[in-house]
């Protein structure tokens, strides 16, 4: 039995409890959800008692749950509501999800990134399921003058132990919402568990595939007009005039004007190449389309331009002379080097890339006098609405904001610039009005994936024992390489330095920052380095592991060697490692990362000289695994995203003008280049549970790297790999 | 502007646009049918597709001057409650992540299946290529379509 304190009043709940009401106010229809199942659920309930911010209860014992954080495809409107649906003990059949509004005062941590969610939100969601349980079963005990100790909860139905009474949740709700939060209760065990564990369908898949009104770019209301921006055509540029006259008379064409966003004293999500924009307001996407075509826009330059080539040339210079911000050292890395048999030196890049979340940049903003509403796709509601408080200069309480459903987000709607342009324009305007971004406005207005470059040295002696490990890397910005992970730990002699580089390039977050490209630039060179020691993939680095279990070499080492060396020998086992079949190519990779260690081996058949991925095997350990169907998803996701993207994308410049703006000219994995089959596995333990929606993404490259090599011949080093000269 | 009439989800409509205003912002704007995805306006990503005539097409692509009396089918159309085969079988495999390009994925397997009711990996890939997912679903879409294709 694990007893937690519940830090819960009832001033904060019945807050939350009038606050998440607003989150009807998207109106949309919730109440259409049908168990994937087919199982029915109860009859739609007269009326609703709030339990507390997560929980209302209807009278015919259907229940709401309110899912606190923004949903971008990593399925955390299902697994959420699942972990409060455990502990609340409730048939799953008879709940119903809510998105909540932005409630600081009482969610914890609403925003989605760096795999958090479900790892921040764990002890919160299962105290708020806990906690209603409690009240309800507290109710009861005073209806029937019985003590809680003497009864217990079956899917929403409170029984006496010794069989006499029983009332459902629906039945006894009313009473519950007069009960003493009760300030310490209990959880449930893992062994437990009946919904944690299982495979659960998307609660919103029947929305999805009959094509209802849940994104932001969905999102009507009555009497709301259209904008659309045009932002400068590069970076370095910033717009000084335009043909308004001739614009403001074309069809459709309500107003334009240059709308200047800027926000005292920014944050890193305010980050924005182009704060000032030429906006058209209308109310047909079409006509605004047209009129955004006919715009002569005269510019300054503000900063110099920049182009791919000068930015190879920096991040090559970065690494070779560049200053070292942050370092490791270990031992005498010189010393060691100098002494060393055999010593492989490799050096990776990758380009600036894309998100390129299918459902293009907008957001809905009704500006008044004293409030601002705001409703649309946010990866980080708080820091939107830090955002507009600056900007309007209006208090935070006087601010609303509201999350659809979100076309994806892969770390780019962490940055919120499109949601204070939405609400600017809706100021200037008087109006409520939904901004859009066109494919190309999204495409060429920067925050992207950083560009990096890391050479990697490693010294073996003449017992092929690795003695000897260096890595340096630069980043246009920010430096790839994390000191204290693997192999840190697992050498006598280390060194890994971070070399940051400037850029008029904005960048953001890109899913598994930093990682998608350390994670398998250091497993593929590890791989070369196995192949110089005559060693197994995988044998060479369980021996690492080994050495960081049984000796570590510091004392700062950002893993659990036991748990990464579990994955790898559970992909070993799986994916039958050894067996040699003719015509398939293998390569193993592993990474850790957002606190979740995933190994993946990888099979590939050349056709027509082109590599076909045939399956890939990946070994997860995330601790408890909420929502094993959404998990595997969300491995199969990052698997795809690694290797489309390693394979295929990349963003080049020139005179800071970005040269691919639209699909046509950037290439995203299509059907035939994914493989055709994934096989996850989870090891199974009662860690608290960590997040998966980054994890699986970094092995994927490396594993497909050492795969080409056994195909081909060839190592590949630089990104993207159908493209990139690799030397 | 003119007035065009149009025949969608076996329902027609009446609207006042201007003659080259895509199908798909016809839809969207005028008929708040917002199934049908906006992706890239350039017919590169299949977010926006939908039937005419039974025929897979992209309406960001589409004049609605060009239309004329063929029969437009969009997402909404295709069953009143996510019971076609198709729809079933991306359930059934809980296929969508993000969600946002699976109307178009449906919508092309649907056309798919109707033309070849068993197709090879080879002529599943022909015909979806031209839909992208940004979340990386296209080994569980495989799946879903052989599905669909099996129980119909």
């Amino acid at each position: 039995m694990t007893l937690i304190k519940t830090q819960y009043n009832r001033r904060s709940f019945l807050k939350v409890s009038a606050a998440a009401g607003g989150g009807m106010l998207i109106g949309f229809s919730w109440l259409t959800r049908c168990s994937p199942t087919g199982e029915k659920p109860v009859a739609p309930p007269s009326e609703w008692f709030d339990i507390n911010g997560y929980i209302k209860i209807g009278d015919t014992g259907l229940v709401t749950i309110y899912s606190p954080n923004p949903e971008i495809g990593q399925n955390v409107r299902t697994s959420m509501p699942m972990i409060v649906a455990e502990e609340l003990d409730v048939d799953w059949k008879n709940v119903v999800v809510e998105q909540a509004p932005l409630n600081t005062g009482f969610y914890q941590n609403q925003f989605a990134g760096g795999s958090l969610s479900i790892r921040l939100s764990w002890d919160a969601l299962r105290m708020a399921g806990a906690t209603g349980r409690m009240m309800l079963m507290m109710a009861a005990a005073k209806e029937w003058g019985a003590d809680v100790s003497e009864l217990v909860v079956e899917k929403g139905v409170i029984k006496e132990k010794n069989g006499e009474r029983s009332v459902g949740y629906g039945a006894i709700a009313a009473k519950a919402v007069g009960i003493e939060v009760p300030e310490e209760v209990e959880l449930k065990e893992p062994k437990d568990y009946q919904l944690i564990g299982k495979p659960t369908k998307n609660v919103e898949g029947k929305k999805i595939v009959t094509g209802k009104p849940l994104f932001g770019l969905d999102f009507q209301r009555e009497g709301m007009l259209l904008a659309m921006i045009q932002h400068p055509p590069a970076f370095g540029m910033k717009v000084t005039g335009f043909n308004e006259d001739e614009i403001k008379s074309m069809p459709g064409v309500k107003d334009a004007f240059i709308i200047d966003t800027t926000i005292p004293e920014p944050g890193w999500s305010d980050t924005n190449a182009f704060p000032q924009l030429i906006t058209i307001v209308g109310d047909s996407t079409w006509q605004l389309m047209n009129a955004k075509k006919a715009i002569k826009a005269t510019y300054e330059t503000v900063s110099p331009p920049e182009n791919s080539a000068m930015h190879a040339a920096m991040l090559k210079e970065g690494v070779e002379n560049g200053n070292v911000s942050r370092s490791r050292t270990d031992g005498d890395p010189d010393e060691a080097f100098a002494k060393a048999t055999k010593i492989v030196e490799r050096t990776y890049t990758s380009p600036f890339i894309a998100h390129n979340t299918l459902e293009p940049m907008n957001f809905f903003a009704d500006v008044k006098e004293d409030s601002a509403e705001l409703i649309g796709p946010t990866q980080s509601p708080e820091s939107l609405e830090r955002a507009v408080s600056k900007l309007l200069d209006m208090p935070i309480e006087n601010i609303t904001i509201n999350m659809t459903r979100i076309g994806g987000g892969f770390g780019r709607r962490l940055y919120v610039h499109y949601g204070t342009e939405a609400a600017a324009i809706s100021k200037k305007m008087g109006a409520p009005i939904k901004l859009i971004y066109t494919r190309e406005d999204d495409m060429t207005q920067g925050s992207y994936r950083p560009a990096y470059q890391s050479t990697y040295k490693a010294g073996l002696d003449k017992y092929n024992n690795l003695v000897a490990f260096s890595v340096k890397g630069a980043g246009l910005p920010s430096s790839p390489v994390f000191p204290d992970r693997f192999p840190a730990g697992t050498v006598d002699h280390y060194f890994a330095g971070q070399i940051p580089l400037k850029t008029n390039i904005t960048t953001a977050a890109w899913r598994a920052p930093r990682s998608h490209f350390t994670g398998p630039v250091e497993q593929a060179f590890l791989d070369e380095v196995a192949e110089a020691a005559g060693k197994d993939p995988i044998e060479f680095r369980l021996e690492l592991f080994d050495r960081a279990i049984n000796d570590p070499v510091g004392e700062k080492n950002d893993y659990d060697a036991e748990r990464y060396a579990g994955v790898l020998k559970l992909v070993k086992e799986k994916a039958n490692w050894g067996r040699n079949e003719p015509g398939v190519f293998r390569g193993v990779a592993a990474y850790f990362c957002h606190s979740t260690y995933v190994a993946e081996v990888l099979d590939l058949v050349m056709v027509n000289g082109q590599p076909k991925i045939k399956k890939v095997w990946a070994a997860v350990d995330c601790g408890i695994v909420v929502n094993p169907e959404g998990a595997r998803n969300q491995i199969e996701g990052g698997i795809l995203d690694g290797i489309g993207h390693a394979m295929y994308s990349a963003m080049t410049f020139e005179n800071g003008k970005p040269q691919q703006d639209n699909f046509g000219k950037y290439q995203l994995m299509k059907h035939s280049q994914a493989p055709m089959e994934i096989k996850t596995f989870f090891v199974e333990n009662e860690i608290a549970p960590t997040g998966l929606g980054e994890p699986g993404l970094p092995p994927a490259i490396g594993a497909l790297a050492n795969a080409l090599y056994q195909a081909t011949g060839k190592r590949y080093y630089h990104q993207p790999f159908a493209t990139a000269d690799q030397g | 502007m003119s007035v065009f009439n149009l025949n969608v989800n076996g329902q027609q409509h009446q609207v006042d646009v201007d003659p080259s205003t895509p199908l798909l912002w016809v839809l969207r704007d005028n008929l708040k049918l917002v199934g049908t995805k906006y992706g890239c306006g350039i017919a590169q990503c299949g977010a926006c597709t939908i039937h005419l005539d039974g025929i897979a097409m992209r309406s960001c692509q589409l004049p609605i001057s060009t239309v004329g009396n063929r029969k437009v089918t969009t997402i909404e159309g295709l069953s009143e409650n996510a019971d076609h085969p198709v729809q079933k079988a991306w359930l059934e495999h809980d296929v969508p992540q993000c969600g946002y390009c699976q109307s178009g994925q449906i919508m092309s397997a649907v056309a798919l299946l109707n033309s070849n009711p068993n197709p090879t990996d080879e002529q599943i890939d022909g015909a979806m290529d031209g839909n992208l997912c940004r979340c990386g679903t296209y080994t569980r879409i495989k799946k879903a379509i052989k599905t669909a294709a099996a129980n119909s």
